[in-house]
């Protein structure tokens, strides 16, 4: 409860950053919808040369495009920009003021910082699905959603752990932030559905940038091709990244030792 | 001339230098020209292959060619100006570079060429591993090679132009990274980014001939398989002579109008 209070308090103070820029609002409504018309006006050219893509169709891939924009957006939202924050507080030394705070360090780092118009992002994203949706006709049946839904957790879930490991490097390396710039040109590949890649590629989009499971795999869900295979896969490997990146955080946190000291 | 010159390797000399340092940047500018490529490769080949082999008149090994000799001429002819210029003028570094008695953009073009320099000694095998992989076919003509190096050369010249006197908005304004996607968007489209000239709807076609895009990207990338019968392949060094003069005289004027409007901070 404690949580969803700070997580609140994060967002409020995101917002009322950002109100002071209004013109920002429309500069990234302006720039989300023109990304999102060059993913569609994409679609429509290679889609005038064929039926389907890798078994895809064009209304199927318009699906993964939001779920794409909708992933995208959350990164963007809040865990690219407090892992910014994360990595530039361990350069300069002020997260041992985050560290003094009498709650969860890695909780307050998390959210510690909000892009509150990448919301639009989130928004275009879900709105482009639920269109996709109603053009294909899909009957989303209550397990389709679920497993949706689950999917989307997991694939967020892996996502996150992702950036807290890298992030975390930052206690030894000081020059992190170049990997998660190219975690950003990598996640370009999230637009197509994995499958389309050869094998090197798609383990790497796997597993080594897990970009297939933060879009490939829900949007998998959401047009019947998710085998509960792929789904308990991508849950037990969000399990295990969770537990993983929260241990390797705590090890980082006790080899850290305050700019100055 | 013996002077520019002179100055032209000095300034190599200082921004190998400087490069050397910043490797993160040089990794991070290169995934990032190679991904986007890749990409879209393995989405052609994919459509090639269950098509029956072929889209047009390009088959599985064309498109390999095409895109992998994109990824080349795109990373050979880029500029990072547009996204430099902002902060230069916000923080002021345009005024040290205005009290040199040489043009600053000689020492942008110094500091592209050495960048890549050192960026094509990786670019090279990287593209050649890639061939391999998407099994590109390449058809050697001579005589494309000879006309290929010059219309490379122009199509970089005229890129660095016109990037650079587009860079120039943000004499005027702070917002530069909408107009920066705009260029970018139009330039995926109308360059042959996304798909080659040759598939794209009509429409798109007439208006990336008349625009600068297709002659700073697709034309040499088209040349060099020999796509382009001797009649387009003039037309298009016309299209680069009409674009490198247009592209001369917009930046002599937006660069005096400019360097008017600027005033550093703090002044």
């Amino acid at each position: 409860m404690t949580y969803l209070r700070l997580l609140y308090v994060f967002f409020r103070i995101g917002i009322l950053g950002e109100l002071a820029y209004r013109v920002n609002f429309l500069v990234q409504l302006f720039q989300s919808l023109l990304g999102l018309g060059t993913a569609l006006a994409g679609l429509a050219v290679i889609f005038s040369h064929t039926q389907e893509l890798g078994g895809w169709r064009q209304d199927e891939l318009v699906t993964l495009v939001g779920v794409y924009l909708l992933v995208g957006g959350a990164i963007n939202l809040v865990i690219q920009p407090s892992m910014e924050r994360l990595i530039e507080s361990v350069r300069e030394g002020t997260l041992d003021f985050t560290l003094t705070k009498p709650e969860d360090a890695q909780l307050l780092v998390s959210a510690q910082a909000v892009q509150i118009w990448k919301l639009i992002d989130v928004v275009l994203g879900f709105g482009v699905l639920i269109v996709a949706l109603i053009r294909l006709r899909a009957a989303v049946g209550a397990w389709q959603a679920a497993a949706f839904g689950v999917a989307l957790l997991a694939g967020g879930a892996i996502v996150y752990s992702f950036w807290l490991i890298l992030a975390t490097c930052s206690f030894w390396f000081v020059r992190v932030e170049n990997i998660l710039v190219i975690f950003q040109s990598m996640y370009e590949a999230g637009r197509w559905p994995v499958s389309l890649y050869p094998p090197w590629l798609r383990f790497a989009l796997t597993f080594i940038v897990p970009v297939a499971f933060a879009t490939t795999v829900p949007a998998q869900a959401l047009t019947g091709r998710l085998t509960g295979q792929t789904l308990s896969g991508a849950v037990a490997l969000a399990t295990v990244l969770l537990v993983g990146s929260r241990l390797f955080w705590r090890f980082g946190i006790r080899y850290y030792s305050g700019a100055s000291a | 001339m013996r002077d520019l010159l002179d100055v032209y390797v000095q300034q190599f000399k200082t921004t190998l230098a400087a490069q050397a340092q910043y490797r993160a940047a040089l990794v991070i500018w290169i995934i990032g020209h190679i991904v986007d490529p890749v990409i879209y490769l393995v989405v052609w080949d994919t459509v090639a292959r269950s098509s029956g082999g072929s889209v047009g008149t390009f088959t599985t090994g064309d498109f390999g060619a095409y895109f992998v000799l994109l990824m080349l001429v795109n990373h050979a002819t880029f500029t990072w100006i547009m996204w430099e210029y902002e902060y230069r003028i916000r923080h002021g570094d345009l005024s040290f570079a205005l009290l040199r008695p040489l043009h600053p953009i000689h020492a942008d073009i110094a500091d592209n060429v050495s960048f890549k320099l050192i960026t094509f000694v990786f670019m090279l095998p990287i593209a050649a591993g890639l061939a391999i992989v998407f099994r590109a076919t390449l058809p050697f003509i001579p005589g494309t090679w000879v006309v290929f190096v010059p219309a490379l050369l122009f199509a970089f010249i005229v890129r660095f132009l016109m990037e650079w006197t587009l860079a120039m908005a943000a004499f005027w304004t702070t917002r530069v990274s909408a107009i920066n996607q705009i260029y970018y968007v139009a330039a995926l489209f109308l360059s042959g980014q996304v798909a080659p000239l040759s598939l794209m709807p009509f429409p798109i076609q007439v208006v990336a001939t008349l625009l600068p895009f297709r002659w700073i990207i697709s034309f040499p990338v088209e040349l060099l398989p020999g796509r382009l019968t001797p009649g387009e392949a003039l037309t298009g060094f016309a299209a680069q002579a009409v674009w490198l003069a247009i592209g001369l005289a917009l930046l002599k004027i937006v660069w005096r109008a400019g360097v008017r409007q600027y005033s550093a901070v703090g002044s």
